[in-house]
Parts: structure tokens; C-alpha cells; sequence
């Protein structure tokens, strides 16, 4: 009996594509800070509120990009099945 | 057992999520959120699917021709010297959002030659993001469609590049000399990491969305999905939409020579 089958590479797979959402945590930390630093601009500086908003979303959204990665990726370890 | 090679690269017949693996079946309905193929083509070789993505295009572009039409249609017949009405007023608030962004974010000396463009890309990826309340898979949940959208940037990014910076703009690549690697690379990562970035987040609501659904039992289906509809197509579509079009226009208004 083989050990290694399809089974438990696919099983192997769902817990990879676990692992892989935890760099979640680095754009939530990170877009979190942005927005605490955001709330401090505009308590500060009332009048600026259109550009520090743009300029927060602008960063978040770069901020966002790894976590993004790691989705796609467990995306594809889950549904498209690459190892089998 | 493959549980959906039909999600992202090759389109099957479309049906339920794996053929024996009733996991998350509760309410009747079957889990659907890949790409189906409708109709198979076999071209010079190359095996070709109309999926339901080309259909939601085709449905979204004829919503926006008909509109664009009749845009043009009440400017013309507009009256300079009468009282203009409420469509008048809205395409002229459109159309100042768009002249206003692109002069606040490019410089007002480059930004309103753009402003067509951003606006038609906005109101694309828009329609595109807000068409899974229509019942359509949002077209930007397709790899493809956002690569695209995502070259079209690439290449104006480095036509405006040649074109307000000449040869500086490659010599700049060399510029810290050992670092020429990682300049060309994030060159490079900047079409790969835009698409990424709205194909990632519309995918991730289209799945979340099947899974709610076919997750709740048929009572909690009238009210509870429309909330998460609510995040997940409009708040999160408008800003990524958003997101992708400041993108384009900081990245192109690097480039200019000022």
C-alpha cells in the first residue's frame, strides 16, 4: 500500500494552503498601523482629510499585495491541485 | 478527485465542485464559482471555451455602449440657455470627478490628457466588480481579465516614460549599478502584483460568496447574504476600483519630467 497517494496530497495541500494564510497577519498589522497613523494626520490636520485619505488607502492597498500572494497561492494549492 | 481545475486554468462543463464530495451542501444548491465553459472551440490547434466570463463582458459592455449613447445623446440635444436637467447634472459630475482626480493626482499639467482613460478604466472595473449583485461571476474574478487591464498600465507607464524622460528613463535603471536587478525586477512586478491585487480580492469575495451560499440553509438565504453582498461586491469593488486606478495614475505620473 502506497503512503503517499493522492489522498494524502491533497490532504497535505488543504493544511499548506492553511500555513500559507498566515502571512494574513503582516497587511493586517500593517494596514491597521496605517490607518491608526491616518486617524493621528487627521486629528492633527483637519484641513488635509482628501489627501491623507488617498494617501492612506494608496498605501494599504501596497501594503495588501503579500497577503494577496499567499491567498492566490493557497487558492491554488486548494482547488487547482498542483502536486498531483 | 481534482476538486476544480475548471477555477482558474482550464474551463470544464461546468456542474458541481467535486463528484462525490458533498461537504458543504446544505441548501440544495450546488457550489459554483469557477470559470464555466459554455461553448468549446477548436482553432488552429488550440482548444478555445466561451466562458461565462466572456458572457458577463459582453453584458457589460453593451450596458456601457447604451449608456455612453445615451450620454451623448442628452449633450447634444442639451440647451445652453434653459436650466439643465438631473441626467445633464450628473454626466457633468461625472465627468468633473474624473477631470478633478486626474488634475489632483497627476499635476495639473499632464492630468486632464488622462482623464479619459482613467475614467473609462474606472467605470469598467467598476461595473466589472459590482456585476456580482447582478447574478453574473465578476469578470475581474478572471485572471485574464486583469492581466490585461494590468499590461495596458505597464505599457503606458513606460510610453510616458520614453516619452517625457528619453534615454534617462533606461539609464535610470542602472543607476545604483549593483542594485540593477532589483530595479528591472520591480519594474517588472508592477503588472504582476496590480492584476494580483484585484484578482485576488474580487476572487476571494466570489468564493466566500458561493461558500455562503451554499453553506445556509434555504430561510437564512432571503436576508443574510445581502449584507455580506454589501462588503464583498460594492464596498470592496469600489475600492479596489479605486485602488487600481490611483495605482495607474502614480505610477504613470512618475515619469513626467516636473
Amino acid at each position: 500500500m502506497e503512503i503517499f497517494n493522492d489522498a494524502f496530497i491533497a490532504g497535505c495541500s488543504a493544511l499548506g494552503a492553511g500555513i500559507a494564510m498566515i502571512a494574513g497577519m503582516g497587511p493586517g498589522i500593517g494596514q491597521g498601523y496605517a490607518a491608526g497613523q491616518g486617524a493621528a494626520a487627521v486629528g492633527r490636520n483637519p484641513g488635509a482629510r482628501g489627501t491623507i485619505m488617498s494617501t492612506m488607502i494608496l498605501g494599504q492597498a501596497v501594503a495588501e499585495t503579500t497577503g494577496l500572494y499567499s491567498l492566490v497561492i493557497a487558492i491554488l494549492l486548494l482547488f487547482v491541485n498542483p502536486l498531483i | 478527485m481534482n476538486l476544480g481545475s475548471y477555477l482558474l486554468l482550464t474551463p470544464g462543463t461546468g456542474g458541481a465542485l467535486a463528484a462525490g464530495t458533498r461537504v458543504l451542501k446544505s441548501s440544495g444548491s450546488d457550489l459554483d464559482f469557477g470559470i464555466n465553459g459554455y461553448y468549446h472551440l477548436e482553432l488552429f490547434g488550440q482548444s478555445l471555451w466561451l466562458t461565462n466570463t466572456h458572457v458577463a463582458l459582453i453584458i457589460i459592455v453593451t450596458v456601457i455602449t447604451v449608456l455612453a449613447v445615451v450620454a451623448n445623446r442628452i449633450l447634444r440635444k442639451a440647451d445652453p440657455y434653459k436650466r439643465p436637467g438631473a441626467a445633464l447634472n450628473v454626466i457633468e459630475y461625472i465627468v468633473e470627478l474624473f477631470d478633478s482626480l486626474t488634475r489632483t493626482t497627476m499635476g495639473e499639467k499632464h492630468g486632464g490628457a488622462f482623464s479619459n482613460y482613467i475614467g473609462t478604466l474606472f467605470i469598467f472595473i467598476l461595473m466589472s466588480n459590482i456585476s456580482g449583485l447582478f447574478g453574473l461571476r465578476a469578470p475581474t474574478a478572471d485572471y485574464g481579465i486583469t492581466l490585461g487591464l494590468a499590461l495596458i498600465t505597464f505599457f503606458l507607464i513606460h510610453y510616458n516614460g520614453f516619452k517625457y524622460q528619453k534615454m534617462r528613463h533606461i539609464t535610470d535603471l542602472f543607476h545604483p549599478l549593483p542594485l540593477t536587478p532589483i530595479n528591472i525586477i520591480g519594474e517588472l512586478a508592477t503588472p504582476i502584483s496590480m492584476s494580483l491585487r484585484l484578482f485576488g480580492n474580487m476572487l476571494s469575495g466570489t468564493i466566500i460568496m458561493a461558500i455562503i451560499y451554499g453553506l445556509l440553509p434555504k430561510f437564512l438565504l432571503w436576508f443574510w447574504p445581502g449584507a455580506l453582498h454589501i462588503y464583498f461586491d460594492l464596498f470592496s469593488g469600489a475600492i479596489q476600483t479605486y485602488v487600481f486606478c490611483l495605482l495607474t495614475m502614480v505610477f504613470i505620473s512618475n515619469n513626467f519630467d516636473d
